[in-house]
């Protein structure tokens, strides 16, 4: 090495010996380094994920029930065929499952577009505006449950007493049987909206101005600008929008157990599969039924998901 | 190009009901926890009452909501980290190795519906007589945390340049070296991130500690529950506890604003 060269000063402090003084296990560790970083990690989820979703695998092909120490038998795919022929509840809780998921995300997507391409350019204010898209996304799903619980209650909630004002009848909310659906999608496009919001925010803002100008100099209006510029820009974050928001609508759980309680209400009102499941596991400890209806579950949602990264696929650039 | 002035007028009233919308329930839910159970069922005193803090006396006193603050807070540090631990090590490598197919099996964590996951492990950890007791919750919330630990980590590891390292290993150091001394100081900021989200998510998590916990392991959003009876339900009291809840995860929220923001949005641009 020359002599002309400086001393790097901005290199870290290291001791000269390091290199000699490389023992045994430290070789052995840098060579491995990939797996000894990766292994620890890998193996919790091994032992807490892959071993329990291949159990519950077993448990959907036994007649396992009662008591977690029970014996249980193994009876084939008895419970598929009965749990798919069963319009009582499974196949309700799908349609609720499907219809929930659907409905949220079409406004959550609409509305979060909406909101973010008002927040796009930067305006005074900007900051407070941004706080209040913060809180409902942080706010503990099941007080948020209980939050609306009150508001919509039919006989003492600010919902009624507003509609009263503009001379509307009062509404039974999370309390009517044809009711408590929607109004529990309200509260998850209320609490979720903003995720999509900043999501689409953080997509709208890496995009680059120039061909926004270029449509403008060619004489574009804003919505066409939007429609054909920015929106097929977007696009792939607005597919990751809807992948992330569509696996947790898929198994949203808190507010509808801190709204109906267990079973989704008296009548199943808002009862989704997950709801399904968990009462099945856990209220009735059916758990041979309760794994095949959550195998299924899984499978619905490895499908969207698929179909989902699917066309992200196709549509990436 | 500055925006038409018909536009911002427009823009600015949408935002008015936009923030409106947002934060009048939160604003209503704190107003009620102050209200008595009376006021609550007066109408005419929707907005004007006599605050009063017997809810909070309610909550903190009769209700041992402490005890409750105290284990949501350490199965939320333990679960956090614990999965920091094992996460970001694993997501480096990762990152660096493009082990895609292993970073795939973590993030399947995301996906599968935590139901399917709680019969065995209740069968497991009843076997074990751990079921009710704090391992077998900061375990399952590790479960929500460390898959979030690891997408985030991957992505701030793969936008870090590997010249530093590089470097870093010219001058003598080892890689594990290079990974403790460069790597990981750069990362203080990803770091933070996904420990605050972690942290967030461990906090507000329900389902888990609804099957895994006991009495006094308890954490706070199951405890709202004990104000929801049968017959009738404590509203005043409801309030002032999901406030309890919700409050110190808001303040923490806007305090770190920045690296909530960054989490929750991570990889949505990478497309």
């Amino acid at each position: 090495m020359s002599a002309v060269l400086t001393p790097r000063t901005d290199s870290p402090e290291v001791p000269a010996a390091s290199v000699d003084t490389t023992s045994a296990w430290s070789r052995w560790a840098n060579e491995h380094r990939k797996w000894l970083f990766a292994a620890p990690a890998m193996a919790f989820v091994a032992v807490l994920i892959i071993f329990p979703v291949a159990w519950t695998g077993y448990l959907s092909l036994t007649d396992a029930e009662g008591s977690v120490r029970a014996e249980s038998e193994f009876i084939g795919f008895q419970n598929y065929l009965d749990v798919l022929t069963d319009t009582d509840r499974f196949w309700p809780a799908v349609w609720r499952t499907v219809l929930f998921t659907g409905v949220v995300l079409f406004f959550e997507v609409i509305l979060g577009m909406a909101i973010a391409l008002l927040l796009w350019r930067p305006f005074r204010g900007e900051k407070w505006v941004r706080v209040a898209i913060l809180l409902p996304l942080v706010a503990t799903p099941v007080a948020v449950g209980m939050m609306w619980r009150l508001i919509f209650d039919p006989n003492i909630g600010m919902a009624n007493q507003l509609l009263g004002w503009i001379g509307i009848g009062p509404q039974p909310w999370l309390a009517g049987q044809n009711s408590a659906l929607p109004t529990t999608m309200f509260i998850d496009i209320w609490q979720w909206t903003p995720m999509v919001v900043l999501i689409l925010l953080a997509g709208l803002t890496s995009l680059s101005d120039e061909p926004q100008e270029a449509a403008r100099i060619d004489g574009a209006s804003s919505w066409q600008r939007f429609r054909h510029v920015t929106l097929p820009l977007l696009m792939p974050t607005v597919i990751v929008a809807i992948l992330l928001r569509g696996i947790d609508a898929l198994k949203t759980f808190d507010i509808l157990y801190a709204t109906k309680g267990r079973g989704g209400g008296s009548f199943h009102e808002v009862e989704t599969l997950n709801v399904y499941a968990y009462g099945l596991s856990f209220d009735y400890n059916d758990y041979g039924v309760s794994s095949t209806v959550l195998i299924i579950f899984f499978l619905i949602i490895i499908g969207v998901m698929w179909a989902l990264t699917y066309r992200k696929k196709g549509l990436g650039r | 190009m500055k925006p038409s002035k018909p536009y911002r007028v427009f823009r600015n009233s949408a935002l008015v009901v936009v923030v409106f919308a947002l934060m009048a329930p939160l604003l209503w839910m704190i107003a009620a926890s102050f209200k008595t159970n009376v006021d609550i069922y007066d109408t005419a005193k929707a907005f004007v009452f006599s605050p009063s803090l017997k809810n909070y006396e309610t909550v903190l006193q009769q209700a041992n909501y402490l005890e409750f603050i105290g284990n949501s807070l350490w199965v939320a540090f333990a679960a956090t980290t614990l999965s920091l631990l094992l996460g970001v090590p694993a997501a480096y490598s990762m990152s660096r190795f493009s082990m895609k197919k292993s970073a795939l099996v973590v993030l399947m964590a995301r996906v599968i519906p935590g139901v399917s996951l709680l019969v065995p492990w209740y069968y497991v950890f009843s076997n074990l007589k751990l079921v009710g007791g704090f391992t077998v919750l900061i375990l399952s919330h590790m479960f929500v945390s460390l898959p979030l630990i690891v997408y985030i980590m991957m992505g701030y590891f793969d936008g870090l340049p590997t010249e530093l390292e590089e470097a870093a290993l010219v001058d003598g150091l080892t890689h594990i070296g290079a990974f403790r001394r460069i790597t990981l100081p750069l990362s203080v900021p990803g770091v933070a991130t996904a420990g605050i989200l972690s942290f967030i998510f461990s906090w507000n998590n329900f389902m888990f500690a609804l099957v895994l916990s006991g009495s006094d392991t308890k954490t706070l959003p199951v405890a709202i529950f004990d104000f929801v009876g049968y017959a009738s339900i404590d509203w005043g009291g409801l309030m002032a506890a999901a406030t309890v809840v919700t409050l110190p995860i808001m303040l923490i929220a806007l305090f770190v604003q920045k690296y909530v923001v960054s989490g929750l949005t991570a990889g949505a641009t990478k497309g």
